[in-house]
Order: C-alpha cells, then structure tokens, then sequence
C-alpha cells in the first residue's frame, strides 16, 4: 500500500504507539497515509479505537513476524 | 462538536502511581479530549521540576512482582527503596515504556492542563519554584467547574 509517511514504533509501550502517532499525523494533510510499524500487541486494538475516535480511516491493519503494520489515513 | 472532556485527581507521589494520571492524560489529549489534572496531596510531587525524589517502594506493596521472595525485615533496609526504584526504571525502559518525564512532556504539548492543589503547597509548606511552569494554582471548587462538565472523570 502507498504512504506519504512512516512513523517507526517498535520498542514502544503504551500509549506511545497511539500518542506519537497522533503527532506524526499533525503536519500531514487530509488524504495522506501514515504507515505505522509497532511491536506492542496492545496497539492492535488501541489503533483501531485511536481511528474510531479521532475519525482517521485505518485503512489497513497487517500482522507479521511479531510486528504489526497500520495504515492510517489522515481524515 | 464541543470535544469530550476529561478530568483526573491524581493523589499519589509513587512511581506506580504517577503513571496513570499521565498515560490517560496523553492518550486522551491525542484522542481529541479536552484534559484537567488536579494535583492534590501526594500527587503534588508529580509537578517536580525534578522527578528523582518519586519512587516505588516494595515495603507496604505486597502484589509488586519481586525477582525473588523479600521478607519485610529487609525490605525495610536501608537502601532498598533506591534499588527497587532504580530496578523498575530499568524493567520500564527495557519494555519501551516512556519515563515520567517524557509522559508529563507529552501531556504539556497537548494542552493538558495542570491544576495544583493550592491548600497542599501551603499545608506542606512547597516551594513553588520547586515546580514546574506553565500550572495553575486552585481549590476543589476550581476542580469541580471543569469535572462537573466531562465525560470522563477519575481519582487516583
């Protein structure tokens, strides 16, 4: 999937997965998509409430090799 | 669409304790709410300019996961409080968890705003310079014009 952005978050615990990424999406413009990689498995779950909430599109969630992968689109 | 609010007492100065106030405080700010924290009491010692003074003591703390079996006599040795808080701020780092400092940082730069407890830093006779900027001084009263219109309110 295309991206404008990629914010890295391995490593990170909660909630800084969620937070950053609520930062990293501040200076994008509305239509662009930020890749997310994280390797909290908290984050499967927190991001798909942290775009419910904000009404940021995840537009894609990808699990693989203990790393998970979102795509969110700024609204 | 007014955004949500919310509001959290934070009472307790132990570096357990401290992390609640501030991982909900952030969260919630990058969620879009509107966020107040009272600091009252204990709580106080979260404003620090410098954190090093808030610790976690096992003594007293029976459900704190301990790498091996303490008796109380020696937790209660001198030196134990240091070492058990330098142990979680190692086991903090190491599972990628942000320091105290980083959270109240990302608190500030998304306008959560801080309300000290104006009877605690007279009751305790704090230093105010001790603090850091950008907080308000208030009463319960001052808490409770924000509480009472949120949507999520918390004590801890």
């Amino acid at each position: 999937m295309n991206f404008d952005k990629e914010f890295n978050a391995r490593g990170l615990s909660c909630p800084l997965p969620i937070v950053k990424t609520k930062k990293a999406l501040v200076d994008m413009t509305s239509g662009q998509v930020l890749k997310v990689i994280s390797t909290d498995a908290g984050s499967l779950k927190d991001m798909a409430a942290f775009a419910e909430q904000t009404g940021n599109p995840l537009l894609s969630t990808v699990e693989e090799n203990g790393e998970y992968v979102f795509y969110v689109k700024k609204k | 669409m007014a955004n949500k609010k919310m509001a959290i007492i934070a009472t307790k100065g132990t570096l357990d304790m401290a992390y609640p106030p501030f991982i909900l405080g952030s969260t919630a700010a990058a969620l879009g709410y509107d966020v107040q924290i009272f600091f009252t009491f204990y709580g106080l010692q979260l404003l620090r300019k410098d954190l090093s003074s808030v610790m976690i003591s096992p003594l007293a703390n029976p459900a704190m996961p301990m790498p091996v079996p303490m008796p109380v006599m020696v937790q209660m040795l001198p030196g134990m409080e240091s070492m058990a808080t330098m142990m979680m701020k190692q086991k903090l780092k190491k599972h990628g968890v942000a320091s105290l400092e980083e959270l109240r940082d990302l608190c500030l730069e998304a306008d959560v705003k801080f309300v000290a407890c104006q009877m605690t830093v007279d009751l305790f006779e704090f230093d105010k310079s001790e603090f850091i900027d950008n907080i308000e001084y208030g009463g319960a009263a001052t808490f409770m014009s924000f509480a009472g219109d949120t949507d999520i309110c918390l004590f801890v």
